[in-house]
C-alpha cells in the first residue's frame, strides 16, 4: 500500500466558524456586562453577580445529570425535581441531629457536620435513583410519551412519600455558623454561602470535565451520547452505564437539593417540581445532552434571574423564559447541540 | 471444506411493522471471505446487525463457533469475539483517534505490536492518533473504524459496505488491508456492492434477494459467469463499471 | 341519530355504554336526582372537567403529545370571561366576548407555543410547555392590579343566573327552580355540545390523520402530511377547546383564581383523568374525570373512616390518611400506563363480548 494514495486530509474549520463555536461561552461575560450597565451601581452588581453565579451553579449540579442521562438514553425524568427534594429533607433532618456541630464556633465541626449531611443525601438519593430506575424508568425505554407520563407519576408518588416521611409542613433551619453572615468588599456585601456555592459548583464543574474527558467511564459516556449502539457492540454493556449515570445524576439532584435548602433555609415538598422549571429552562438553553451547555445556561439563568428580580420583580421568571426563546430562535437544539449518529 | 464459524437458519427479522428477513439461511465458513451481495434494500444489514444481536430475530437460530448466539443481547456477542464495522462507520466523532482505539481495545490498553501494524496497514490512523475523530475525511474514518475492529483478535467481522463513497485509490488501500487481515486467522463476513472488489477478496458469496438467501456458492464460480451475475444481482450493482 | 350525533363513534362495549348513559342521566339531572347544594357543584365540577380533559386527551391521547400548558389555557378562558364580566359588568355580553377573547388569546399563544417547538422532539414540547405554563402562573399572581394575583376575582353573572333568580315560583319535584338551576344546565349543554363537537373532530378525516401522524410520524411524513402543521393544529384546538371550558369555569363559580385554574395540581389531576379514563378515546375523559371527581369529593371521606379504624397502627394510618389519596391515585396512575395504557375504556372494550 502506497503512502502518495492517501493524503492526509484534515477538515481544517474556519476561524470564523470557531468564533461562533465558542459564542456561547462569552454570552457569560456578556451578560453580566450588560447587568452592570442596566444596575449601575458596581456594588450592588457585584452581589447581584455572586448571587446569580451561586443560583446558576446549584441549578447547574441539579441540571447536569438530567442532561446527561438524556444524552446518554433519550430519556427525560420529570421525577427527577423528587431527588432534589428528598436530598434537602434528609440533609436538613442530618444537620438536625447534629445541631451541636452547626451551631458550634467551630469552623470543622461546621463543616463536617455539611459534609455528613451532604453524604447522607446523596447515598439516600442515590439509592433512590437506584430503585428509580429500575422500577419507574427501565420499563419504558424508548417510550417517550409512556417515559413522560411516568416519570411524572413517580413525582407524584414521591412527593406523597415526602408528606408520609416528613410530614406537610414547611422545615426551616440556620444554615451552620461559619457559613452564616457576609464578607463586606468595598461596598458590596457577599453571602459566605454563596461563596461556597459557587465554590462547590466550579469544583463540580471542573470535575466533570476531568472525568469525561480522561477517563474511560468519561470515555464511554461520551461515545455513548452519541452512538449507544457501537458502544454496545464493542461489547460494553449501556445499560449498566447508563445506571450508574442515573444514579449519580440523582445524588447531585440530592446534593442540590441540601445546598438549595440552605440557600433558601426553608424547604417544602414542593421545592423539587418548583426548581425543576429553572432546571428544564438551563437543559433547553444548553442544548439537551450537552453538559458544558448545561453549565452555561445554569449561569445564564442565575445572572438573569438576579438582575431581572432587582430591576423589575415582577417579570423575574418570565426573563428566563424570554431567555430560553431567544437561544432557540438563534440554535433551535440549544447552545450545544449534541451530535447523535442515530 | 472449512469448518462453518457461523450459521443462520430460518432468521426472521421485524422491525417495527416491517418484516425484513424472511427466512435467511447463511453459513459462514471458517477463515478466508465470505461476501454477501444483494441489491439495496435486499436485507444485507439487517442480516449484518441481526447477527450482532442489535435487532432481534423474531424465529429462526444463529449459531457461532457451536454456540446459540440467537438470544444473547449485543455486549456478549462482541464478547465471544465477533467485531462489527457498521455502515456509517460508527465512528465517536466527539473522541480522539487514540480515545475511540481505546475503547475498541479489550483493557484499554493495546498490544503495542497489533497497533504498530495497524499503522502500517493504515498510515492515518498513526498521523491523526491525537486528532479529534471529527475531523477526519470519509475514507480515514472508514480505515479507522477498520482499524477498531481489528485492535483485538476477533474470530469474526462483520464488515457492511467498507468502500461506499470512497474514491477508487482508497477503496484500493482498503482491499489491501482486507486481503492482509485474510492472512491472520480472521474471518470477514462483508456486505459489498462494488462487485470488483468484492470478487477479489471473496473466497465465498452469498446474494440476497427479498430478505432471503438465493444464491450461494464459490466466489470463483460466480466472478467467472456473467450470465450468472445477471441472472442473480440485475443492474444494480456497479459490476460492470 | 344517535350514532350520527356520536360521530360513529359508539362505545363498542355494553357496559360501557350503560356506564356512560348513567353518567349523561345522572347529569342531566342532577338538580332532581341529587339535590344539595355540594351535588350540584359536583356535578358541575364534572360537566366542565369532562370537556377539559376530553380537550387534553385530543393532545395526549390522539396526537400523542404531551403538554403541561393546558391548565394554562384553561386559566386564559377562565381569566377572558372573569375579567369580562369584572370590567364591563355582569351582561351577556360581556359573557359572550370574554369568552371568545379567551378563546382567542388561548389560540394565539397554542399557535406560538406549536410553531416554535413541535418540530422538535415530544420531550422537548413537554419541557418547554412546564416552563412557559408555570411562568405563566407566576406572572398571573404577579400582576395583581389585573388579575387580583393570589386572591384572585369575585365579580357577578347575569342576574338570570344567580340563586336569587325564580324562574317559577312553585317548586318542581321539590327542587326550586331559580337561576343556579338554569345557570347548571348552561353549563351541562354548554358540555354536551362542546363534547360531541370534539366527537367530531377526532372521527372526521382529520382525526384519523392525527392518528397516523401519532403512530408513524416519518411515515406520515413521507406520504406527504405536514406533521408539524396537524400537530399544531391539534394544539390549538385543544386550548380553544381548554379555554371555553376554563370559560364555562369563571361563569359557574363566580370567582377566577390561580388556584381554581392555573395551578400544577389541577394539570396533574387532568394527567391522572386522562390516563386512568383512558388515552386516545374521547370516553376515557368521561369516565376518567367522572370517577376522579366523585373520588376526590367523596373517597377522601373514605379514607378518614379507614385512617380512623387503623388508627392503631400508625404507618398504615398514615397511608391511608385523606390527605394521601393522590399517593394511591399515583400509584394507579404508573400501573395504568404499564399495564393498561388504554385505560378503564379499553378494558371494558377488550372484554365485550
Amino acid at each position: 500500500m502506497s503512502d502518495t494514495t492517501i493524503k492526509p486530509r484534515i477538515e481544517k474549520v474556519p476561524a470564523a466558524e470557531q468564533l461562533v463555536q465558542k459564542l456561547p461561552v462569552l454570552l457569560v461575560p456578556v451578560l453580566a456586562l450588560a447587568g452592570m450597565l442596566a444596575i449601575g451601581n458596581p456594588s450592588t452588581w457585584l452581589t447581584l453577580t455572586v448571587a446569580g453565579l451561586a443560583m446558576g451553579m446549584m441549578i447547574f449540579i441539579m441540571a447536569s445529570g438530567l442532561t446527561v442521562v438524556f444524552g446518554l438514553m433519550d430519556v427525560i425524568n420529570f421525577g427527577h425535581g423528587a431527588f432534589v427534594t428528598v436530598g434537602a429533607f434528609v440533609g436538613f433532618t442530618v444537620l438536625a441531629w447534629l445541631a451541636g456541630w452547626t451551631a458550634s464556633p467551630s469552623v470543622l465541626l461546621n463543616l463536617s457536620a455539611l459534609l455528613v449531611a451532604i453524604l447522607a443525601a446523596m447515598l439516600i438519593t442515590g439509592g433512590l435513583g437506584y430503585a428509580f430506575e429500575r422500577v419507574i424508568v427501565k420499563p419504558v425505554y424508548g417510550e417517550h410519551l409512556k417515559q413522560i407520563l411516568v416519570t411524572m407519576g413517580g413525582l407524584i408518588v414521591a412527593q406523597q412519600m415526602i408528606h408520609v416521611v416528613w410530614g406537610p409542613d414547611e422545615m426551616h433551619l440556620s444554615r451552620p455558623e461559619a457559613l452564616q453572615g457576609s464578607i463586606v468588599l468595598g461596598d458590596a456585601a457577599i453571602e459566605k454561602y454563596r461563596l461556597v456555592a459557587v465554590a462547590i459548583g466550579l469544583a463540580l464543574f471542573l470535575g466533570m470535565r476531568h472525568i469525561l474527558k480522561n477517563t474511560k467511564i468519561g470515555l464511554l459516556v461520551r461515545a455513548g451520547v452519541e452512538n449507544g449502539e457501537m458502544v454496545e457492540s464493542l461489547g460494553y454493556r449501556i445499560r449498566r452505564l447508563f445506571l450508574i449515570v442515573f444514579m449519580t445524576g440523582s445524588a447531585l439532584a440530592g446534593l442540590g437539593g441540601v445546598m438549595w435548602g440552605l440557600y433558601q433555609e426553608t424547604i417544602t415538598a414542593h421545592m423539587g417540581s418548583e426548581i425543576m422549571v429553572l432546571v428544564f429552562i438551563v437543559v433547553i438553553i444548553g442544548g439537551l445532552g450537552s453538559v458544558e451547555g448545561c453549565f452555561i445556561g445554569a449561569l445564564l439563568v442565575g445572572l438573569l434571574a438576579n438582575y431581572t428580580a432587582f430591576l423589575a420583580p415582577k417579570v423575574a421568571l418570565i426573563s428566563t423564559i424570554a431567555l430560553m426563546v431567544a437561544v432557540l430562535m438563534w440554535r433551535p437544539q440549544g447552545l450545544y447541540p449534541v451530535v447523535k449518529a442515530k | 471444506m472449512a469448518n462453518t464459524l457461523l450459521s443462520l437458519s430460518g432468521v426472521h427479522t421485524h422491525i417495527g411493522p416491517y418484516h425484513i428477513l424472511q427466512g435467511v439461511d447463511l453459513i459462514v465458513p471458517e477463515g478466508g471471505v465470505t461476501v454477501l451481495l444483494g441489491r439495496n434494500g435486499a436485507g444485507k444489514t439487517t442480516t449484518l446487525r441481526t447477527i450482532m444481536g442489535l435487532w432481534t430475530a423474531s424465529q429462526g437460530e444463529i449459531h457461532f463457533a457451536d454456540h446459540d448466539i440467537t438470544k444473547l443481547d449485543t455486549p456478549a456477542i462482541a464478547g465471544r469475539g465477533i467485531a462489527f464495522v457498521p455502515e456509517d462507520m460508527g465512528i465517536f466523532t466527539d473522541l480522539t483517534v487514540e480515545e475511540n482505539m481505546i475503547l475498541a481495545a479489550a483493557n484499554g490498553t493495546m498490544d503495542p505490536k497489533r497497533l504498530s501494524w495497524i499503522k502500517e496497514l493504515f498510515p492515518p490512523i498513526g498521523s491523526f492518533w491525537n486528532s479529534s475523530a471529527g475531523t477526519l475525511s470519509g475514507g480515514q474514518k472508514q480505515m479507522l473504524s477498520v482499524a477498531r475492529a481489528i485492535i483485538e483478535p476477533r474470530r469474526l467481522i462483520l464488515i457492511d459496505e467498507p468502500t461506499k463513497g470512497l474514491a477508487p485509490a482508497i477503496i484500493n488501500a482498503m482491499t489491501d488491508a482486507l486481503r492482509e487481515l485474510k492472512n491472520t486467522d480472521t474471518t470477514i463476513l462483508l456486505v459489498e456492492q462494488n462487485f470488483s472488489m468484492a470478487s477479489s477478496i471473496g473466497d465465498t458469496v452469498a446474494v440476497m434477494d427479498d430478505g432471503r438467501i438465493i444464491h450461494s456458492g464459490d466466489m470463483a464460480v460466480l466472478a467467472a459467469n456473467a450470465d450468472m451475475q445477471e441472472r442473480l444481482m440485475g443492474l444494480s450493482l456497479e459490476a460492470h463499471q | 341519530m344517535l350514532i350520527k350525533l356520536l360521530s360513529g363513534d359508539t362505545p363498542r362495549s355494553g357496559l360501557l355504554a350503560v356506564l356512560l348513559l348513567v353518567i349523561l342521566i345522572s347529569l342531566a339531572f342532577a338538580p332532581f336526582l341529587f339535590p344539595g347544594t355540594r351535588s350540584l357543584e359536583t356535578a358541575a365540577k364534572i360537566c366542565i372537567f369532562i370537556v377539559l380533559v376530553a380537550s387534553y386527551d385530543l393532545l395526549l391521547g390522539y396526537a400523542g403529545i404531551v403538554s403541561f400548558a393546558h391548565t394554562m389555557f384553561f386559566g386564559i378562558g377562565a381569566y377572558g370571561t372573569a375579567l369580562a364580566l369584572s370590567t364591563t359588568g355582569p351582561t351577556y355580553g360581556s359573557m359572550i366576548w370574554g369568552t371568545a377573547a379567551g378563546a382567542i388569546v388561548a389560540a394565539v399563544f397554542a399557535l406560538a407555543i406549536g410553531l416554535f417547538s413541535l418540530r422538535v422532539k415530544a420531550i422537548f414540547f413537554a419541557m418547554v410547555t412546564l416552563a412557559v405554563a408555570s411562568a405563566f402562573a407566576v406572572l398571573v399572581s404577579q400582576l395583581s392590579w389585573l388579575t387580583g394575583g393570589e386572591d384572585g376575582l369575585n365579580y357577578s353573572i347575569p342576574r338570570e343566573f344567580k340563586p336569587a333568580f325564580k324562574l317559577v315560583d312553585e317548586k318542581i319535584f321539590d327542587v326550586r327552580i331559580n337561576g343556579k338551576l338554569l345557570l347548571y344546565y348552561l353549563v351541562f349543554f354548554a358540555s354536551l355540545i362542546l363534547f360531541l363537537t370534539m366527537l367530531r373532530i377526532v372521527n372526521s378525516p382529520f382525526g384519523r390523520t392525527l392518528k397516523a401522524v401519532r403512530d408513524n410520524a416519518f411515515r406520515a411524513e413521507a406520504i406527504g402530511y405536514r406533521v408539524v402543521w396537524y400537530r399544531t393544529t391539534a394544539t390549538v384546538l385543544s386550548a380553544v377547546m381548554a379555554a371555553l371550558a376554563g370559560s364555562l369555569l369563571a361563569i359557574w363559580l363566580r370567582y377566577t383564581g390561580p388556584a381554581t385554574t392555573l395551578s400544577m395540581e389541577i394539570m396533574i389531576d387532568i394527567l391522572l383523568m386522562v390516563v386512568i379514563g383512558g388515552m386516545g378515546t374521547l370516553y376515557g375523559a368521561v369516565i376518567g374525570a367522572t370517577i376522579f371527581i366523585l373520588a376526590q369529593t367523596y373517597l377522601q371521606n373514605l379514607m378518614g373512616v379507614a385512617a380512623q379504624a387503623t388508627s392503631a397502627l400508625p404507618l398504615v394510618s398514615t397511608l391511608v390518611a385523606p390527605e394521601r389519596w393522590l399517593l394511591w391515585l399515583g400509584v394507579l396512575f404508573i400501573l395504568s400506563v404499564y399495564f393498561f395504557p388504554s385505560g378503564i375504556v379499553g378494558r371494558l372494550r377488550a372484554g365485550r363480548t
